[in-house]
């Protein structure tokens, strides 16, 4: 329940973060949100000789659209995301997985950028990210860099950050016309991790078929799983039930999912091609598709 | 009794009057054990073993010691010297403090670390060295009885295995006979596993012992501070500690529900700590502690027969049960009853014989036994029954809500002598039964499901008509350590007509202050909000054996309406001094004595209060109180039926709880706010072990689900929007007909669950689930009996 | 580090090691023990606080962040001598049993219908789902949240959403 003992760094400019990190190394831990670093902390499964609080940064809390992009900023908050009017109505996929993320009172400090940056599979954002084809973008001493979402995840709380880096912001490409996303979050109760989850955004084609699609599966492995032959098994056809119901099935085939008190690797799976399945339906009704 | 008897300005019996307990509470002005704080004091963090079964070889306690702020690390050669190490459980067994050989449970107490902050102290506790020798883990109950299995309690001189007891009550003859002539008999093993009544407040005490007054003062968080003085003045009195120089105050607690009975061994070492610096020590578990190491409730493995004739009256029941106790006998039962009140598990039913044996095992886990709203055992006796009639019904092809009515105990046949001894109060099963088909639309949802089953989805019905056994109880039988279950109302009526009225009980959420003020307005006409309530601190509140098992309205309140009508024998005599009449020519009315035939002349009970302190009889003592100590006749025998219509994804496995209606009978209401309040909660307690919440252990002794990560409470989502309804049937032998409602929610709600959830697959095939009903374990039944998504 | 507040709208300080959590700085160097501590994971919402103006769980933040920032805890909510419509509604309604949940539900609901003047039930069940209880199952707490709703509209400005 206690901590051990940190020494306390509140920066107030990038650099200043980034000039930590370089110095401080593998001692020092990034405070944002902290939902998920404090109750490490608490239950001494970590203990940094430094935290790095990022709050204090101006600049770093806000969600814009420029060319052809979302952009969020490192301290939006999982709560700013739920309540945004223009994530919901463009960025349904984002909304349905901020409400799925912890509990509302969690939700009102933890940042989408933390539940990127910790690594965690068991993190809802991660799927979602892959699904969206977003990019991170990590701010170091010697300045920007643009990681494509798909080469972010290494292996489980280990990302493509590197220690003197920070992830400043993510884009998200908006979506084109008749375009719809759905998260379905299998959980045992409000405020677990997903037993299993799966995120969909596709794109409808003028003649109704599939232009694009991406399948996020969280919680089912290592780290988030992009389901890609279930995507190509759909690109270019029309989705209904015979084609959905394959989707399913390849996704299921991509989990990899662990035994444990959520379920067996059986039952995870098949939650998967479940999921999958629902996710499409409601992505595609969601796109305009459909009867 | 259903309308009133009083004004709403007095607020007697019937009314929901609003608590007097909240003006506190809503303004954060609790006082909980953990906003205690005294000059000087320290803080305790326990150490805790990693393994369930290991010798211990070396404490290594110097890095701790090193740690600023830490005084001392205490370990059990520490309070050998003293013989403190080990102490006796409820049930006469014995339990360690802290061990000086060996660790028998995953999250035992090793070591105590003393330190002058909170901070400083799990500082040091994180800093202590413990070296030890693994053990095999003895942790499947079944395999803990094979011979050749390891002996756990080595302790134990002449012990060569690990049964504690075998105990059994019934004819078994007789049962044996019934069974061999049924037409149709139904055997089902049913496993309610472990799980944890995590009450949002942990458990935890400040023990002070001040040296110049010689006096040992603990702020405790205990649903039974009486009990708890005396057994430290019995364990601890060859150290010095005396009766009369130890309070126990249980001050404001975050709920109890039985986890907060048990002595724990944080509180012990507090109390040694404290005794041996003379400063205060406080000692408050998290979360992990208290789920890992804390009394338990359940783990019962049952397997029951149900006979019956082919008409469908049942005839027989037969039980056999091993219940897993951990390392060592801590359930806090009465002492006659090791299985607690299991053997009403003849439940609400006219059977003619029965047959019930237990027997109890040692394994390497924390003990316990007896929490979570289980009235002793009865959540456990009334899963089996309400469990073994639904299959019987479906067996046979028979709506279950008829064949419960078939065999239900008549409203005639009260009181009722069962097959396994027990004289049941009163009751009109029926009468609730037919109440929650007409609430629910039985009849309705029937068509429902069969249309729906046509259609491939999934949709049960679940019944649970169940009788609770509860206000222990008549002292022939029932005490606690030798403690009889007597409880107690003292009551004192001041000049001015207001009074104070201080209680053996203690409310840990249960509305006392409020409750028992109602039951004295309504006995003396003493406005209830003119009354003040107390219980908790055993220098002033008269002898009880605390809050639990539902037992504080059937046996203190029955002390008070007791302790109410001696004030009124004294009153009308003073009142009859004042009218200059006889006192049998006076008439009585809540508050007010008059004339008979002569109405206007009167006197108010505040009238008499005052003349009691000014103007009493000569002859007479002055001043207006009196106290009872009530030894119930008998038990009381709340009842009830639940319906649950749940929907199952047939995709997922999930199970939604469409609708929850539930019937209760608590014989005369107090206070119905309140009465629904403890349904509804009681509910959910009932719907948590139903789907979501176990605690188990894998091969070695590891605990699996012991955080909120894993041990999953509902929120308000999970949580069905419970529909409550009330019949009512007094309970003839109560001073105010009335029998107590805490627990009969928790006791008869899983098996409506569990039951809809039979319900909705036994077209596939399916006889019976263990809870907690989980998606994964619905999946594979649905999978195996052939249904995909 | 020192770390200065306003709490309930009194600016108070105090110095203290960078891993005090929020909570114990708030009960313990405050001695505000309205906000309880009930669980080690995130999870019950017992020490759930206003920080300005959004409610958080207190245990899962560092008392040095919240160094000039507005704190609100369940003691400020009276306000000379008169209770906050929750504070009415959960004694009208009975949405408290032991209390101890009672504080961060309060602080939950106050903010949350800040913004939500006109929620339903469900809309309520999600707004506490981050407040476990053990004791009311959760009927009363509706209850007294929807009590203290119509309070609050009936009082708002006209054509004033807050």
């Amino acid at each position: 329940m206690i901590p051990a003992g940190f020494d306390y760094h509140a920066p107030t400019t990038i650099g200043e973060a980034t000039a930590l990190l370089s110095r401080l190394g593998e001692d020092a831990k990034v405070l944002s949100g902290g939902q998920s670093l404090i109750p490490l902390l608490k239950l001494r499964l970590a203990s940094p000789r430094h935290l790095i609080d990022i709050n204090r940064i101006p600049g770093l809390a806000y969600m814009k659209e420029a060319d052809g992009t979302l952009r969020i900023g490192a301290l939006t908050r999982e709560a700013d995301l739920e309540e945004s009017e223009a994530v919901r109505t463009r960025y349904p996929l984002l909304a349905d997985a901020a409400r799925t993320i912890a509990d509302p009172l969690v939700r009102n400090l933890a940042t989408v950028a933390g539940n990127l940056a910790h690594g965690d599979p068991a993190n809802d954002h991660p799927a979602v990210m892959l699904a969206l084809g977003a990019e991170i973008v990590a701010t170091g001493p010697s300045g920007e860099r643009r990681i494509p979402v798909g080469s972010f995840f290494k292996g489980p709380f280990e990302t493509a950050l590197r220690g003197d880096e920070l992830l400043t912001e993510i884009r998200v490409p908006a979506p084109a016309p008749r375009s719809g996303g759905s998260y379905i979050k299998l959980e045992r109760k409000v405020g677990d991790f997903a037993t299993a989850a799966v995120a969909v955004q596709l794109t409808l084609a003028a003649d109704g078929t599939c232009a694009a699609v991406g399948i996020g599966l969280t919680n089912v492995g290592l780290t988030p799983i992009k389901a890609e032959k279930a995507e190509a098994a759909l690109r270019g056809k029309r989705l209904d039930e015979t084609t959905i119901r394959e989707a399913g099935l390849l996704a299921a085939d991509a989990a990899r999912p662990e035994a444990d008190l959520r379920g067996s690797v059986e039952y995870k799976k098949d939650v998967v091609r479940v999921l999958t399945m629902r996710a499409l339906r409601k992505a595609l009704e969601r796109a305009g598709g459909g009867r | 009794m259903t309308t009133a008897r009083t004004t709403p300005e007095v607020g007697g019996m019937g009314h929901s009057i609003k608590r007097k307990e909240d003006p506190r509470f809503i303004r954060g002005k609790g006082t909980y054990v953990d906003d205690v704080v005294l000059p000087g004091m320290l803080y305790l963090d326990i150490v805790r073993s990693p393994h369930a079964h290991a010798k211990i070889v070396k404490i290594d306690t110097s890095k701790a010691t090193a740690v600023p702020g830490v005084l001392a690390v205490i370990t059990g050669a520490d309070l050998a010297k003293y013989n403190l190490h080990w102490m006796p459980t409820l049930m006469s067994d014995t339990q360690m403090v802290l061990p000086v050989e060996k660790v028998m449970y995953q999250a035992q107490e090793v070591a105590a670390v003393l330190a002058t902050t909170r901070y400083a102290a799990a500082d040091g506790a994180a800093a202590v060295d413990v070296e030890y020798d693994p053990l095999p883990a003895v942790v499947d109950p079944h395999k803990a009885l094979e011979p050749g299995a390891p002996v756990l309690r080595t302790d134990k001189k002449d012990k060569k295995d690990n049964h504690i007891w075998h105990w059994e009550w019934g004819d078994r003859a007789a049962t044996d006979r019934a069974f061999a002539e049924a037409d149709v008999t139904v055997k089902e093993r049913i496993y309610i596993p472990r799980i944890h009544v995590a009450s949002i407040e942990t458990c935890g005490c400040v023990a002070h012992f001040d040296k110049v007054q010689d006096k040992l003062t603990v702020w405790m968080t205990t649903q039974a501070p009486h009990a708890i003085r005396t057994v430290f003045a019995l364990v601890a009195g060859h150290v010095g500690l005396a009766e009369h120089k130890i309070r126990i105050i249980s001050p404001d607690i975050g709920g109890g529900f039985g986890g907060k009975v048990p002595v724990y061994p944080g509180y012990v070492i507090a109390v040694a700590a404290s005794v041996l610096t003379g400063k205060p020590v406080k000692w408050i578990e998290d979360r992990m502690e208290n789920l890992q190491a804390d009394s338990f409730a359940r783990d019962y493995h049952i397997t029951a027969e149900l006979a019956a004739r082919k008409d469908g009256t049942l005839t027989a029941l037969r039980i056999k049960t091993l219940a897993d106790h951990g390392y060592t006998d801590a359930a806090a039962n009465p002492s006659k009853f090791p299985a607690g009140l299991f053997h009403v598990c003849t439940g609400s039913y006219d059977l003619k014989a029965a047959h019930v044996e237990v027997d109890g095992a040692y394994t390497n886990k924390p003990p316990g036994g007896i929490a979570y709203r289980c009235s002793f055992r009865v959540t456990e006796a009334v899963h089996t029954i309400e469990r073994m009639v639904d299959i019987m019904a479906h067996q046979l092809g028979q709506d279950p809500a008829e064949l419960r009515k078939k065999n239900f105990i008549r409203p005639e046949q009260f009181p009722y002598k069962s097959a396994l001894g027990w004289e049941y109060d009163s009751g009109n099963y029926a009468g609730a039964l037919d109440k929650a088909m007409q609430m629910i639309g039985y009849a309705e949802l029937k068509r429902e499901q069969a249309e729906k089953r046509k259609r491939g989805e999934l949709m049960g019905i679940g019944i649970s008509s169940f009788t609770e056994i509860v206000g222990a109880g008549p002292s022939k039988h029932f005490d606690i350590l030798g403690l009889k279950m007597f409880d107690s109302c003292e009551i004192r009526v001041h000049p001015t007509g207001k009074a104070i009225a201080r209680f053996g009980t203690k409310s840990q959420g249960q509305g006392h202050e409020t409750t028992y003020a109602q039951i004295l307005a309504e006995e003396l006409g003493i406005p209830a909000a003119d009354i003040q309530i107390e219980e908790g601190d055993t220098d002033t509140a008269p002898y009880g054996l605390g809050t639990y098992a539902s037992r504080s309205t059937p046996v203190a309140g029955a002390a008070a309406a007791v302790a109410a009508r001696k004030i009124l024998d004294k009153a009308r005599k003073i009142a009859a001094h004042l009218l200059e009449a006889a006192p049998d020519d006076l008439v009585y009315e809540p508050g007010k004595f008059s004339v008979k035939g002569a109405p206007n002349r009167s006197k108010t009970i505040q009238d008499c209060a005052f003349a009691a302190y000014t103007n009493h009889p000569q002859g007479m003592e002055a001043g207006l109180e009196a106290v009872s100590y009530y030894d119930p006749p008998n038990l009381t025998y709340p009842f009830g039926s639940y319906i649950c219509v749940v929907d199952i994804d047939s995709g997922t496995g999930e199970v939604k709880v469409r609708r929850f209606v539930a019937i209760d009978d608590c014989g005369n209401i107090i206070n119905p706010m309140i009465v629904e309040g403890q349904v509804h909660g009681g509910l959910t307690m009932g719907l948590a072990p139903a789907l979501l919440e176990e605690i188990q252990y894998d091969e070695h002794g590891n605990v699996q689900g012991g955080s909120f990560i894993d041990y999953l409470l509902p929120t308000a989502v999970e949580t069905p929007k419970w529909e409550v309804g009330n019949t009512v049937t007094p309970s003839p032998h109560h001073p105010i007909g009335a029998k107590g409602i805490g627990e009969s929610a928790t006791v008869g709600a899983p098996a409506a669950i569990a039951n809809a959830v039979v319900d909705a697959l036994w077209h596939l095939g399916v006889r019976h689930v263990d809870i907690p009903i989980t998606p994964p374990k619905v999946w594979k039944l649905l999978r195996e009996h052939g249904v995909k998504d | 580090m020192n770390v200065q507040v306003t709490i309930n709208g009194d600016k108070l300080g105090a110095d203290v090691e960078p891993r005090l959590l929020l909570v114990h700085l708030i009960r313990e160097v405050f001695r505000l023990t309205g906000t309880h501590i009930g669980c080690d994971t995130t999870h019950c919402g017992a020490c759930t606080v206003l920080l300005d103006g959004r409610p958080v769980k207190s245990c899962t933040m560092f008392a040095v962040q919240a160094n000039g920032r507005d704190i609100q805890t369940v003691e400020g909510l009276e306000q000379n001598g008169a209770l906050h419509p929750l504070q009415e509604g959960f004694m009208a309604e009975h949405g408290l049993q032991c209390g101890y949940c009672t504080p961060g539900m309060l602080m939950t609901s106050k903010a949350f219908l800040e913004k939500h003047p006109s929620p339903s039930e469900d809309d309520i069940r999600w707004a506490i789902s981050g407040n476990l209880c053990r004791c009311t199952g959760y009927v009363n707490i509706v209850k007294a949240v929807q009590h203290a709703a119509a309070k609050l509209r009936a009082a708002a400005p006209a054509g004033g959403a807050r």
